[in-house]
Order: structure tokens, then C-alpha cells, then sequence
């Protein structure tokens, strides 16, 4: 069959299926099971209504239970056992403890993923919050600035892969005496006249380029939000400043940045959940090898290559221990808002 | 600070010209792409993108006719002709150079006479004509190699989209992935929306017992890292029988894409006139009817912005993929694993790669321009995840 049509009908099937499900289960609801009609009719409404919201959320709270919640508890437990195939061909899975997490921190790759990791939380937030703060703040005060806007802001919209292959060629060495067609190399080998570097295989500084192509997709997403809080500052605070005689920069460091310090923390947070989370760069860019292992990219090489459920889990649980501060002030903050 | 006296211009000056640096430095990269797509496998090897947009001096290894097209002219065997003639080359070029031996391609200037040994010699012009004289018979079945230095006119091509795109060569083609994406995207953004927009509903309109407790769970799983639940879903889809294909993938998406399509469409829904709801129900309309009727017209909105955001995100998706649907035969590969295996099996050929990557980045960034708004107001909106 053609591979279009194909799709096409897979789609309608799983389309269909989830729309049908809400239309049926509330016909069901209101002409067969409690009809707004005959003897009972209000009883029948009332009933209904306590049904319905139910109805409404039951399918959103299976898969984010299925999907969310219980794979949480889920990886606690398989973080404790040990895989292991019977001579019959049954898995079962042996509890050892801690013996997983103490064998990871034998492993020098997790201590160098770990470590990695730590220099991405602190970088990328920062460079991707600071450029993005400038970008905001210079568009903002010239005539083609949204043009500018949508330009910077348009890696947003491209994967993880695509800007990995986009910086490979960036970052590509030729051999020495032929024409590099690298721009890092092309820029290196003209202003130093030494032989071209192969950047990505170098240890401890691929890793900074690996983090300037995140940095490069997530500047667009810290401008677009603090642009917005620049926008929302009072007028009047500014012009008093003004007054008063302060300087542009002091102005900027003074009166702007601590009315919109709140944004500048959910950008920080978000951008560092994207770290945490970060591997499609890693793993298309250089697979963990030279030195640039980090969390993610060791939990896809425990559940594939080394096939180790037991260690994929515990390092997925290191991830989930480092966003649980963010996840703590999140619902905090939600709460209050909600009161 | 437009209005302090006498500071605007040079300012501005330095606004602009900052501006213009940062977009530069942001587009670089993604021109180098673009550009290196349109270009041939030898062009990318031997110099960089950046030159394909000026002429550059290039060498080119051309052939002169066969011996079968010599001509006798008074005891002479010869053949004339133009080296550029059906090279698909535009016809005012003008050689600066060329050779007949690859040790050395840059031996003779145009106009000069080579001597080709047995008393045969090549005589070639600027612009490609050449002339071989014999004094014998030439045999052989192919032309006398000619080495030119030339300085080449700026050259596309679009034969890597039709490698890409339409060869059908298994390693390379993209056209099957193509739509294994969108099999995987368009059900995996539908989905969770439709789910989501229930549920949004329920939660910031219908009063019930626990309410309050299901948002904040929601805003806590905004943050689970999807890490946490390859293994275990994994081991749930091969116990249960899906095992690795579309359906999983979807629920998976849709798991993944619910939290913040919740929040984002409650608290978009929350700031509804109360009234028009209120008014509906007094009018006995069911709560179904004012659900569909009015709350999703008026969402339209929350939902545009949801929908790019799991659009771009199901689209440029490679670890969901890679966990829960591409399987040992490779048939429901999507584009960005293509991409991935590409890097790894020809790695140095970036006119396929760069070609393969954007056919990938087309669609997504396509959506990007034209619904740039929405995506701008849902991340605003819904900056928390």
C-alpha cells in the first residue's frame, strides 16, 4: 500500500477512535443512562452532572497517570531490581538494593556525564538568559526589530538534529593545507595560520560547543519572554530615573532588571529543564564519546547498548532528583496563585 | 531613553549595528546549511559555502572528442572542438590555465601549444576551443584528457532534492520518513488536544470534589522528565502487546504532550466571560453543546498555540521515537533518525545530509513564520514548563 494512504488511515483511526469516545460515552450519559426527560428528569440532571466531569477528565487522567505518574514509581522500584532471563525465557526481576546505583558510581562515565551535565546547568541558562536579555533589549528600541525578533527566535523551530547537523558543518576540519569548508576552521586557520583543530574529538572544549547549539536554540525563547516583561515595565519608574539622571546602564541594571527578576528565574528554570533533558545534541553530535557524555545520553546508552534496565534507571532517578527542586517551587508557586 | 538630548543617534547607531551582528551570527549557520544543500558533492569538498555565492576559481577535468571525430586536413588528422560544449557549463568562460596531466592541471597558458608525444599536439583557446593535430592516425575509444582552471560562475543545483526526495535509493531517501513523520505528528498533536480541551474544561468550569488537587498534580508532572518513562512504558508496551509502532507512540506523545496542554488551555478557559457560560446553561443547552459550541470556538487561541508546540515538538522528536517506534526492520523510521543514521553512514557527505536536513527543517519552520503569533502568546502563557 502506499505509504501516504497508508498513513492517512492510521491517522483517521486514531483520530476517530479518541473523538468518537467523548461523543458517544456523553450520549450515553445523557439519553440512556440519565435522560433529561420523563419522572426523574431534574434527579436525572443532577446525577449527570456529578458523572460528567468525570467523564470529561478520564481519559487525560489514565495517560497522565499511565504515562507520567506511574513510570515514576515504576523506575523507583526497577531502579532497586536486577533483569535477569530465566533458562525457560521468563524475565523476573531480582531486588538488589542499591547495588545499581553503587555500581554506577563505579562507572567513570556517569562521573564524567555528571559532571558535564553540572557545566551545562550553569551554562547554558546563563548565556542563553544573558543573550536573550540583550536581544530584547536592543530590538525592542529599533523599527525592524520584530524582523530581527523572528530571526533570532527561528532555531525554535528546529530539532535538536537538524541544528546538530547545522553545527557539524560548522564545526567540520579538513585536512591541513586544503580549504576548510568549516567556518570555525576556515576563521581559525586564517587568523592563526595553525593546522585546522578537529573541534569535536577535543576534550573538555567540544563539550562548550556542543552547548552553544542548545544555546543558539534556546536565546530565541529567553528574548521572546523577557521581551515581553521588558514591554510590561512601567513608563513612569523609567522616566523618574531618567530624571533623576541615570545613565542607560544603570537604568538597565537598576530599575529594569529587578522589576522583571521573576521572569529571568522561569526563564532560567525552563531553559534548565531543557538541559536536563537534553540529548537528541549529544547523541547526533558526538554519541557521548571524547568526554562529552551527560545524564541523558548515559541513560539511552544503559537501556540500549549495555541493555542494563537496572542502571538506565537509576541514572533516569539522578534527572528526576535534580528537576525535583524545580518541580517543588512549581506546584508551590501554582498553589498561590490559585488562592 | 529615546528622549535624553543629544545621545539618540550615536546610540542608535550602535543599536542597530549590534542588532544586525547578533542576527547575523544567529543566521550564519543555517544559511551555511541551506547554501551547501544546493550545492554538488565536489563543490562542498573544495571550498567553502561561503565562496559558492561569488565566482570561484575552479579546476575541472574535461574531455576533448573521441578519435572516431577526426578529420583529415591536408595529411593531418585532426580534431576541433570546445571543451565546455554539453558540460552543462555557461558559455563565457574564460580559462586562466590548464594542463594534460593531473601532476601538473595548470602547465599552459590559454593559447599555448602542448605536445602530446608521437608528434601530436593540443593547442586550446580561453574559451574551450581547442584544436588536435596528428600526424597520424589517433585510435582509442576516448577523448584526450584536459585539465582547465577556470574562474566558474556561482552553480545550484537540485539534483541532491531529487536524490533525497525522489531516488528511492534506501539509504537515502527521505520520502518514506516523510511520511512515517507525519503519521506519527498529525494523530499525536490531535490527540492530546482533543483530551486536553475535555479535560481544561472540566477542570476550570465544573465544580467537583478534588479539583484543586488535579491542577497541582498537573503543574508537578509539567516537569517529569520524559527520561523516567522510556523504561518502563517500554516494558509495559511489549507486556500488554503493542510493542514498538504508531499506537504507542501516539499514547506516549500524548501522554507526554497532556500537562502542558491541560495548564495551558484551564488557564486559558478560566479567563472566559462567565456569563456567556452561565447564560447557555439557564438556556438548557447540556454541558456537551456549551463545550463544543462556545468554549472551543473562543479557545481558538490556547489551542493554535498548543498545537504548534506539539506539532514542532512530535515533529523534531528523536528519543520517543527511537524508544517506542522504530523497530529492528526500520520500515516506521521518521526523519530525524534518518538523519542520525546518515551522519553515521556517510558522515562526510554533506550534500546529502545537508539536503536530508532540510527537507526535515522545512515543514517546522513553514509553521514557524506562519503562526509565529501563537506560538509567541502560548509561550508566554504557559512559561512554566
Amino acid at each position: 500500500m502506499n505509504p501516504a494512504i497508508q498513513g492517512l488511515l492510521t491517522i483517521a483511526i486514531g483520530v476517530g477512535g479518541c473523538l468518537s469516545y467523548f461523543y458517544f460515552s456523553n450520549q450515553f450519559l445523557d439519553k440512556v443512562l440519565f435522560p433529561a426527560k420523563g419522572p426523574n428528569a431534574g434527579r436525572n440532571i443532577n446525577r449527570a452532572n456529578l458523572v460528567r466531569p468525570w467523564l470529561f477528565l478520564l481519559p487525560a487522567i489514565l495517560a497522565l497517570g499511565l504515562y507520567l505518574a506511574y513510570p515514576v514509581f515504576e523506575t523507583i522500584r526497577l531502579s532497586l531490581t536486577e533483569r535477569q532471563t530465566l533458562s525457560d525465557g521468563t524475565t523476573v526481576y531480582n531486588f538488589v538494593g542499591l547495588a545499581n546505583y553503587a555500581q554506577m558510581s563505579e562507572d567513570p562515565k556517569f562521573w564524567e556525564a555528571l559532571v558535564n551535565n553540572m557545566f551545562w546547568l550553569i551554562v547554558v541558562p546563563a548565556a542563553s538568559t544573558a543573550f536573550g536579555l540583550l536581544a530584547a533589549q536592543l530590538t525592542d528600541r529599533i523599527s525592524w526589530g520584530n524582523l530581527a525578533k523572528s530571526l533570532i527566535f527561528m532555531p525554535m523551530a528546529i530539532s535538536f538534529v537538524g541544528a546538530a547537523v547545522i553545527w557539524k558543518l560548522v564545526y567540520d576540519a579538513r585536512p591541513p593545507g586544503t580549504e576548510q569548508i568549516g567556518v570555525l576552521n576556515a576563521i581559525y586557520v586564517w587568523l592563526t595560520g595553525n593546522d585546522p583543530q578537529q573541534w569535536l574529538t577535543t576534550p573538555f572544549w567540544n563539550s562548550f560547543l556542543l552547548m552553544i547549539v542548545l544555546i543558539w536554540i534556546q536565546t530565541g525563547f529567553a528574548m521572546v519572554i523577557l521581551s515581553a516583561a521588558l514591554r510590561g515595565i512601567p513608563e513612569e519608574t523609567i522616566e523618574a530615573a531618567i530624571v533623576d539622571g541615570a545613565n542607560p546602564f544603570q537604568i538597565f541594571f537598576k530599575i529594569k532588571m529587578p522589576q522583571i527578576a521573576g521572569t529571568i528565574v522561569v526563564v532560567w528554570t525552563t531553559i534548565t529543564l531543557v538541559v536536563l533533558k537534553v540529548f537528541d545534541i549529544v547523541f547526533a553530535m558526538t554519541n557521548g564519546q571524547w568526554g562529552t557524555q551527560v545524564l541523558a545520553n548515559y541513560m539511552f546508552n544503559q537501556l540500549f547498548v549495555a541493555r542494563d534496565w537496572g542502571v538506565g534507571s537509576a541514572s533516569a532517578m539522578i534527572i528526576m532528583l535534580l528537576v525535583t527542586p524545580i518541580l517543588y517551587w512549581n506546584v508551590r508557586n501554582a498553589r498561590k496563585e490559585m488562592r | 531613553m529615546d528622549n535624553i538630548a543629544g545621545t539618540k543617534s550615536s546610540l542608535t547607531w550602535v543599536v542597530h549595528i549590534s542588532v544586525a551582528l547578533l542576527v547575523a551570527l544567529w543566521l550564519f549557520p543555517t544559511v551555511g546549511l541551506f547554501v551547501s544543500s544546493f550545492r554538488t558533492a565536489d563543490q562542498i569538498a573544495t571550498s567553502g559555502w561561503w565562496n559558492a555565492l561569488f565566482p570561484t576559481e575552479q579546476s575541472l577535468v574535461l574531455r576533448a572528442a573521441a578519435p572516431d571525430a577526426q578529420m583529415q586536413e591536408g595529411g593531418l588528422y585532426v580534431i576541433e572542438g570546445n571543451l565546455f560544449e554539453g558540460e552543462g557549463l555557461s558559455d563565457d568562460i574564460d580559462m586562466s590555465a590548464w594542463g594534460t596531466s593531473s601532476r601538473d592541471v595548470a602547465a599552459y597558458a590559454p593559447g599555448d601549444t602542448a605536445d602530446l608525444g608521437d608528434g601530436e599536439t593540443i593547442t586550446v583557446q580561453a574559451n574551450g576551443d581547442y584544436r588536435i593535430e596528428s600526424p597520424a592516425e589517433m585510435s582509442g575509444s576516448r577523448g584526450q584528457r584536459v585539465f582547465v582552471t577556470a574562474e566558474l560562475p556561482p552553480d545550484f543545483t537540485l539534483a541532491n532534492y531529487r536524490q533525497v526526495l525522489l531516488s528511492g535509493d534506501a539509504t537515502d531517501s527521505m520520502a518514506k520518513a516523510f511520511f512515517n513523520t507525519l503519521t506519527v505528528t498529525i494523530p499525536a498533536t490531535i490527540i492530546p488536544i482533543v483530551v486536553a480541551a475535555f479535560a481544561a474544561y472540566a477542570l476550570a468550569w465544573m465544580d467537583f470534589p478534588g479539583r484543586a488537587l488535579l491542577i497541582a498534580i498537573v503543574v508537578g508532572l509539567l516537569v517529569v522528565p520524559l527520561q523516567l518513562a522510556l523504561i518502563p512504558l517500554l516494558k509495559l508496551h511489549l507486556g500488554i502487546g503493542i510493542g514498538k509502532g504508531y499506537l504507542g507512540t501516539w499514547m506516549a506523545h500524548t501522554g507526554f504532550g497532556l500537562p502542558l496542554a491541560i495548564y495551558l488551555l484551564r488557564n486559558y478557559m478560566v479567563g472566559l466571560p462567565r456569563d456567556i457560560i452561565e447564560n447557555a446553561r439557564v438556556d438548557g443547552a447540556t454541558e456537551f453543546q456549551i463545550f463544543t459550541k462556545i468554549i472551543l470556538p473562543l479557545s481558538f487561541p490556547a489551542l493554535a498555540s498548543f498545537a504548534i508546540f506539539q506539532f514542532l515538538w512530535t515533529w523534531n522528536d528523536l528519543l520517543v521515537a527511537k524508544v517506542f517506534l522504530i523497530d529492528a526492520t526500520g520500515q516506521t523510521t521518521v526523519m530525524t533518525n534518518q538523519i542520525v543514521e546518515l551522519l553515521g553512514t556517510r558522515g562526510g557527505n554533506w550534500e546529502i545530509l545537508a539536503t536530508a536536513a532540510f527537507v526535515s527543517i522545512a515543514v517546522p519552520l513553514l509553521v514557524f513564520f506562519a503562526m509565529q503569533k501563537y506560538l509567541v502568546r502560548g509561550l508566554l502563557a504557559g512559561s512554566v514548563k
